[in-house]
């Protein structure tokens, strides 16, 4: 793959001008391969939502680690960001080698992408504890409540009475990723719908400039197994009864706010690297820095089947990993001998003690 | 003192051979776990260590905090044997529970300070027997009651001291370096030994039966676990991220790490940490960390026991498949689930070798000795950079846990080796870069690391089918070649690892082959065939899977092969049958599989019976 990339320097298919963002990169460069999954997936939505926000952000591609577990959705990180170095690694267990690669090399940006069954089945327990120990990732799940690959399973994210495609019933409650991921102490957690792209895009950039772990949950229509009638997880599901929270805008640290927000319509939370997220007051009165009041809402959604969308819950001051840890700040993978083999004269010491 | 009412017939003594044998003498002490007895044994073991006599101290312990009978065994032995042994010349009886065996189990004319309180259990006339008051004793030595329990140890520190003539002088030089930052401890123990010692001098009838004298063959060396050696060889290794488990017995791998780590490992200037350490949720994440960590260019480890080494296999077959260096500790112990988590064996070597789905085989690294845990300990991070793959430390908890004598460690000459990472400068001057691409023939690809800055540099690694730039691929001469490579790189490995060593040079068509913690008994073992069979063998000691030639001609050039391993299945054998089938005829098996640590005895009786058999059918 790496060799049949473009260099940004030889970048010619547009002979127009083509815009470059703040790093002088065009978006192209943030694509991937072409998508091999089923045409109309809801991931593909998403897929195009990291490129354009990974884009305006303008990330530095080399400094972005892509990570993902198995599954339709670990497969789209060869889609998006084909020059970063990506890890398409074993079912449900891209948390803890986010984990690894996060202690490894502080300064990358981790953008992982898994799926319900990857996160809410047999990953569910590294997800908590990926959590808990808040590595640095943006942390998406490509939700679509069944397994695509193995052809319609139902996974834990599946809804209470749902069906499936041949009409079993699935008679669990789902297991909800972003109430478990408050629970747990996430600072950054929201739920979108891929086929309400400007508010997902707003989210990643939101949550790709966030420190610590960040969830964004997207509903994302199966449409080959999970897109009929009696589905909630259908497209025609989803925009029937998504509910934006508020209405949500990002402000990257690098600009200054344009816009007029009127006093009291708005609220707006800064980010520790100067970026700022307002939100636009809609038809509920909700502040996402209340955990109870998060949690109380997925509670009360999941009861009455509402598809609320947004920013969940924020909160900030929490120590990252690598900050619990005290890492230098260079990354240790590149630490060099010198800092990391202590002297001959040491070993004598140890030596001499154990006489 | 109060303990005078019973002291005149605290010895009661069979007659004696007359002669004190010198310098070699197997100490059993028998005591409860949790009891707090391991420090006056470290200093027992310390005191004779310390007058130049070769030692080793091994603990025997239950799976249990608190209660359980646990047994520890000193061997000092003027010719360097401190292998296990099974018999027992000194037994310290201080546990209730396990008295009537371990007296049962003495041979005739044994040694035994036996605990006044226990003295109804005796029921023997034929050993030589000093009943002490360990509980009068201990209210003179000890006013703070609570600490009396371990006092008492010290106690029989002191009466084994003068039993075994040992100079005071080291006991308590033992004692300082022990406590050396407690003052009030030193005091204390240091009473408690003297009482012990001359109550002894003055109650006990001391036939001197064994005794140890000063000699001069522990000078300059140093006493230290395997668990120890592993974490002062992964430090000098570089490693920089370490994720783990807790687990027995290989706990004390990542506990040592941490300490070293903690007082070596920061940065000078901000206090700030060269490693990170995590502890895991399970031995799958552990090992998710390290492959994560290896990938991102780390230097990584995880160290386990056969448990976690099952619970790793999905992702160990990822490191192998999509070439990501990394390292596992293997501390064997016995058994699935919590099977003897205490006990040692060497039962793990087929499931790592092979560990995980499709063809994979791993690179093993089976240190002999402490000094090799060290130096395997760098090498292994080396390797799998080198190789870009797993590659396997395979100790056990004879090696790991218990204490040994070696030389003092050499700091490395060899710097720290990464292996073929390709820098931003490198794809600049190149300017092609495709992962899994055999540049050099040696099956080793060229890798990138994540924060490379260069458009080249990036690739996409997978666990599925791939082409050798990375790309996805399900074509059959893809995935064949990419499997042949593997191959082509394993077959590196073998030039790469650690080779066999032929530790006995002899004529003989009897070649004896062993690994890992079974070295120091072997060598026994050959040396008793010898000395009282008349029969001469050759011994080549095996470091490191995969093997190269050199062993194949060893086993050619003998009759016979006796390969000693501590399991019941003959893992070891069976790779060499597989990989040598025409000589797997050859191939003999002395079987080790009780849970102790293998003694020389059993491997020269499993020789001499089957050399006499073959003798008998010829």
């Amino acid at each position: 793959m790496s060799t049949t990339l473009t260099a940004p320097t030889t970048e010619t298919s547009a002979p127009k001008a083509q815009s470059l963002n703040r790093i002088g990169l065009a978006q192209t460069i943030y694509r991937g391969l072409p998508s091999t999954l089923c045409t109309g997936c809801g991931h593909d939505s998403i897929t195009n939502q990291i490129i354009k926000a990974a884009f305006e952000l303008g990330l530095e591609p080399h400094r972005v680690a892509k990570l993902s577990g198995i599954g339709c959705s670990s497969k789209t990180t060869a889609y998006f960001l084909g020059q970063s170095h990506g890890f398409n690694t074993v079912h449900g267990r891209m948390a803890a080698v986010a984990t690894g690669v996060n202690l490894a090399n502080r300064t990358l940006l981790n953008i992982g992408v898994s799926g319900d069954g990857d996160t809410a089945s047999i990953g569910l327990g590294q997800f908590l504890h990926m959590i808990r120990r808040n590595v640095q990732i943006c942390y998406i799940i490509e939700n679509n409540g069944v397994y695509g690959l193995t052809k319609g399973q139902f996974s834990a994210t599946a809804d209470k009475g749902s069906l499936q495609k041949k009409g079993d019933e699935n008679e669990m409650f789902p297991i909800d990723c972003c109430a478990l991921a408050i629970e747990m102490g996430c600072e950054f957690v929201a739920r979108s719908f891929s086929g309400d792209m400007k508010q997902l895009f707003t989210l990643l950039k939101a949550g790709m400039s966030h420190k610590g772990t960040t969830l964004i949950d997207v509903v994302s229509p199966c449409i080959t197994f999970n897109n009929h009638e009696g589905s909630t997880k259908s497209y025609k599901f989803a925009k029937d009864h998504e509910e934006p929270l508020h209405e949500i805008g990002f402000v990257p640290h690098y600009e200054a706010i344009t816009a007029d927000y009127a006093e009291g319509e708005t609220h707006q939370i800064n980010l520790p690297d100067g970026g700022r997220i307002v939100l636009k007051k809609l038809n509920r009165d909700y502040d996402p820095a209340n955990k109870i009041k998060a949690l109380e809402l997925l509670s009360q959604a999941r009861d009455e089947r509402l598809f609320l969308t947004g920013l969940l819950y924020h909160a900030k001051g929490q120590p990252s990993l690598v900050e619990q840890k005290r890492l230098v700040d260079e990354p240790l993978a590149t630490l060099p001998q010198s800092c990391v083999r202590p002297s001959a004269e040491v070993l004598a010491d140890i030596m001499e003690s154990l006489k | 003192m109060s303990a005078d009412t019973s002291t005149h017939q605290a010895s009661s003594v069979v007659k004696s051979t007359g002669r004190s044998v010198v310098n070699d003498v197997v100490i059993q002490v028998a005591t409860s776990n949790g009891s707090g007895s391991q420090s006056a044994n470290n200093i027992l073991l310390k005191s004779i260590f310390q007058m130049g006599v070769p030692v080793s101290g091994k603990n025997v312990f239950p799976s249990n905090i608190q209660g359980l009978p646990t047994w520890y065994t000193i061997r000092a032995n003027k010719d360097g044997w401190t292998a296990q042994r099974k018999e027992t010349d000194v037994l310290i009886a201080m546990n209730q529970e396990s008295v009537v065996d371990d007296l049962r189990d003495l041979r005739p004319g044994a040694v035994v300070v036996l605990n006044s309180e226990l003295k109804s259990y005796l029921t023997r006339n034929d050993l030589h027997v000093h009943i002490v008051p360990f509980n009068e004793l201990v209210v003179a030595a000890c006013p703070e009651v609570k600490l009396r329990k371990l006092v008492t140890n010290m106690i029989y520190v002191g009466v084994v001291g003068y039993l075994l003539s040992l100079e005071v002088e080291e006991i308590y030089r033992a004692i300082a370096k022990q406590f050396k930052t407690k003052p009030k401890a030193v005091e204390l123990n240091r009473n408690a030994v003297m009482i012990g010692y001359n109550w002894a001098a003055e109650h006990l009838v001391n036939e001197r039966q064994f005794t140890i004298e000063r000699m001069h063959d522990a000078d300059n060396k140093i006493l230290i676990e395997g668990n120890l050696a592993t974490a002062l060889g992964l430090l000098y290794g570089g490693v920089t991220v370490v994720g783990w488990y807790p687990i027995t017995p290989s706990s004390s791998v990542c506990e040592n790490l941490i300490d070293l780590l903690r007082r070596y490992r920061h940065d000078p200037t901000t206090g700030k940490a060269t490693y990170a350490v995590l502890q895991g949720e399970d031995e799958i994440a552990s090992i998710g960390f390290v492959v994560g960590a290896g990938w991102a260019g780390a230097r990584a480890v995880t160290a386990t026991a056969g448990p976690g080494i099952s619970l790793m296999g999905e992702i160990a077959g990822l490191s192998y498949f999509a070439e990501i260096p990394s390292v596992i500790v293997d501390v064997q112990r016995m058994g699935p689930s919590t099977g003897l988590p205490t006990r040692t064996c060497q039962g793990d070597i087929l499931k790592a070798y092979f560990l995980s789905h499709g063809d994979c085989r791993h690179v093993l690294l089976i240190p002999g000795s402490v000094e090799e845990c060290f130096e395997f300990g760098m090498e292994a991070l080396n390797l799998a950079e080198r190789l870009q793959t797993l590659v396997f430390l395979m100790t056990d908890l004879d090696l790991g846990m218990n204490h040994w004598m070696s030389s003092p460690f050499k700091a490395p000459t060899k710097d720290m080796d990464r292996g073929k990472i390709l820098s931003a400068e490198d794809l600049e001057r190149i300017k092609t870069f495709e992962r899994y691409r055999d540049v050099d023939g040696d099956g080793i690809p060229y890798r990138t690391i994540p924060g490379t800055n260069h458009p080249l540099a990036a690739y996409f690694t997978r666990g599925t089918g791939h082409t050798t730039a990375a790309t996805y691929s399900e074509k059959p001469e893809d995935w064949q070649s990419n499997m042949d490579r593997l191959t082509r790189k394993f077959d590196t490995a073998r030039r790469l690892v650690p080779p066999p060593v032929i530790e006995q040079d002899s004529r003989s068509d009897i070649g004896v082959i062993a690994f890992g913690s079974s070295d120091m008994a072997v060598k026994e073992a050959l040396d008793q065939l010898r000395s009282e069979a008349g029969l001469d063998a050759g011994y080549m000691r095996l470091r490191a899977l995969p093997l190269n030639g050199e062993v194949r001609d060893y086993i050619a050039s003998h009759r016979v092969i006796y390969l000693v391993e501590q399991n019941r299945d003959a893992q070891m054998a069976s790779i060499l049958r597989m990989e040598y089938p025409e000589l797997a005829a050859r191939i003999r098996s002395v079987l080790h599989y009780d849970g102790m640590p293998i003694d020389a005895r059993s491997i020269a009786d499993g020789i001499l019976k089957m050399e006499n058999q073959k003798q008998i059918k010829s």
